[in-house]
């Protein structure tokens, strides 16, 4: 599903945020990208999301090679993704309904399926029946859960989410990461960034540790020792 | 009605919406571009009114032939008849000394004065119109030489040095027209790609969002063309209803006006090819500024995590 080739990224500001970061992800996989902040978990999901191009190196999401990709063909590759963030980015002055379709709307869906995909979504996120509410009027843990739902509205094969229990306590964090669990159940892609270290142990999936830009460990089950000393 | 169709029709009525929701801004932007638009309009109104009201001899050649004031009216009548027979000629009006007296009794206001005369001082006059084709400065010029030769004949006028001017006056406002509907048409671009910029950054986190979950560039430009749009056809309606109620306020001057003049002339509004110029040219305008405006700004906005 992807393949990071010896990938390098240095920003603008000419800090070098990977460093020749080779690893692949197969189709239904469950992965967690960890490490630091500002180790370079965001820069490899920017990558994967088309959000930065590397600097150096080949990233391969689906079998395209995403540097080949042109500019007008962006939007249609990211529909393909179902992205989850930290601070969520819903619109606050659209209720939920709005922006859980907007996935929906941008792809051309028909209007008639629209409301009943909106609801299975929000259903998933246990959230039916808040589709009026603007996101303010909810709980921060329910806003996550509503960025959730607009991430897999439209069925994306790839789900990725970056910190998306940055701000949540670690029960509600449990909570969110077992509806990650069960998207992957049902055949997508999962990659997860996070520094929680709790919740990595307590799903024993496979995680990726990135320290200054390096892949530092990658293992399944258990935890390399590079984080295990910390 | 088919998905595209109906991605336009949301677009259109979430523009419509947002304008709505801001009813004062709505209200002044449309009332700039409504004012920038019904300018040049009234000054084609003008133009048009006034070729209107003066056709009957902007195009026309009159030679006023002023016979000397011995002539008896007998013999003016012959004269106007074999005037009549010239081919070059289309037609003659004779205005007897008589009723030319009467007629400047009537209408100068010097009758009293008038009265003190013991004679008409006023000739027998001949109007003489060439036909259409004979209506060269030198056809003309040679109409004018041959009465001139008759001996009852004092002095031949020829009408077309006003003329002339008047269409060289006419022809300075309509290239005012056309340099002031291209500046206020400039001007509305202007103010329709600012307010579309504005909008454009004030609503930067949705554009962002939307192209994160896959919003093409067609997309997202979409409902801002839409605005850009409506303001154009909104000021366009709007210069029309100020054009409209213009010419309701000064209809009854002019006609009473023209009266005076003996004319039958009434101030005409926008015809209906006015009419979808100017929502046309509102509409083009408001959808340029947009897309100007749009490409301009949506380009750099784009998502980052």
């Amino acid at each position: 599903m992807i393949l990071f080739d010896r990938v390098s990224k240095r920003y603008p500001n000419g800090r070098e945020a990977l460093t020749s970061v080779s690893f692949q992800i197969h189709t239904g996989e469950m992965v967690f990208l960890t490490g630091r902040s500002g180790a370079g978990k965001s820069t490899v999901l920017k990558l994967i999301a088309l959000l930065e191009r590397p600097t150096r190196g080949i990233v391969t999401v689906g079998g395209r090679n995403t540097g080949s990709l042109r500019p007008r063909h962006v939007p249609a590759f990211r529909r393909q993704i179902g992205v989850v963030f930290q601070d969520h980015k819903l619109l606050a002055d659209r209720p939920v309904f709005d922006n859980v379709a907007l996935p929906l709307v941008v792809a051309g869906t028909p209007f008639r399926d629209i409301g009943k995909r909106v609801r299975a979504a929000l259903d998933q996120v246990g959230l039916l029946g808040r589709e009026r509410m603007l996101p303010m009027e909810l709980s921060v843990g329910e806003q996550q859960r509503v960025g959730i739902a607009r991430a897999v509205v439209s069925k994306p094969p790839l789900l990725i989410a970056d910190e998306p229990t940055g701000n949540l306590d670690p029960d509600l964090a449990l909570e969110v990461m077992r509806l990650f669990r069960r998207f992957q159940d049902v055949g997508v892609t999962v990659i997860v960034a996070t520094h929680d270290l709790h919740v990595v142990h307590e799903f024993g999936q496979r995680a990726i540790v990135i320290e200054n830009g390096q892949i530092q460990g990658d293992a399944n089950d258990h935890l390399p020792s590079v984080i295990a000393v910390r | 009605m088919s998905v595209s169709g109906s991605r336009h029709l949301q677009a259109l009525l979430g523009s419509l919406g947002r304008l709505a929701r801001n009813p004062l801004a709505t209200a002044l932007t449309l009332l700039v571009i409504g004012l920038a638009l019904s300018l040049p309009t009234a000054l084609r109104l003008f133009v048009t009114n006034v070729q209107a009201a003066t056709g009957g001899f902007t195009s026309a050649v009159d030679l006023s032939v002023y016979l000397k004031t011995d002539v008896a009216l007998a013999k003016a009548q012959q004269l106007a008849r074999s005037a009549r027979e010239r081919p070059d000629v289309a037609e003659v009006t004779l205005i007897p000394a008589e009723q030319a007296l009467q007629e400047f009794r009537r209408y100068s206001g010097f009758g009293a004065a008038l009265d003190a005369l013991q004679d008409n001082p006023l000739p027998h006059v001949l109007h003489v119109q060439p036909r259409s084709d004979a209506q060269s400065p030198a056809a003309v010029e040679s109409l004018k030489r041959y009465l001139a030769a008759w001996p009852e004949v004092d002095l031949v006028q020829v009408d077309t040095e006003w003329v002339r001017r008047f269409n060289a006056i006419l022809d300075v406002v309509r290239r005012l027209l056309i340099i002031a509907a291209t500046l206020l048409g400039a001007g509305v671009l202007a103010v329709i790609g600012n307010t579309i910029r504005l909008e454009i950054l004030n609503r930067r986190a949705e554009i962002e969002v939307t192209k994160l979950v896959g919003g093409s560039n067609a997309f997202v430009r979409r409902p801002f063309l839409y605005t850009g749009v409506l303001y154009g056809f909104g000021g366009a309606v709007l210069a029309l209803a100020i054009v409209e109620a213009a010419v309701l306020v000064l209809g009854q001057s002019i006609a009473t006006l023209a009266q005076l003049y003996g004319s039958r002339f009434a101030l005409q509004g926008p015809s209906l090819d006015d009419t979808g110029i100017l929502l046309g040219a509102g509409v083009v305008l408001g959808w340029l500024g947009a897309w100007i405006s749009a490409a301009r700004h949506l380009r750099s906005i784009e998502p980052r995590a």
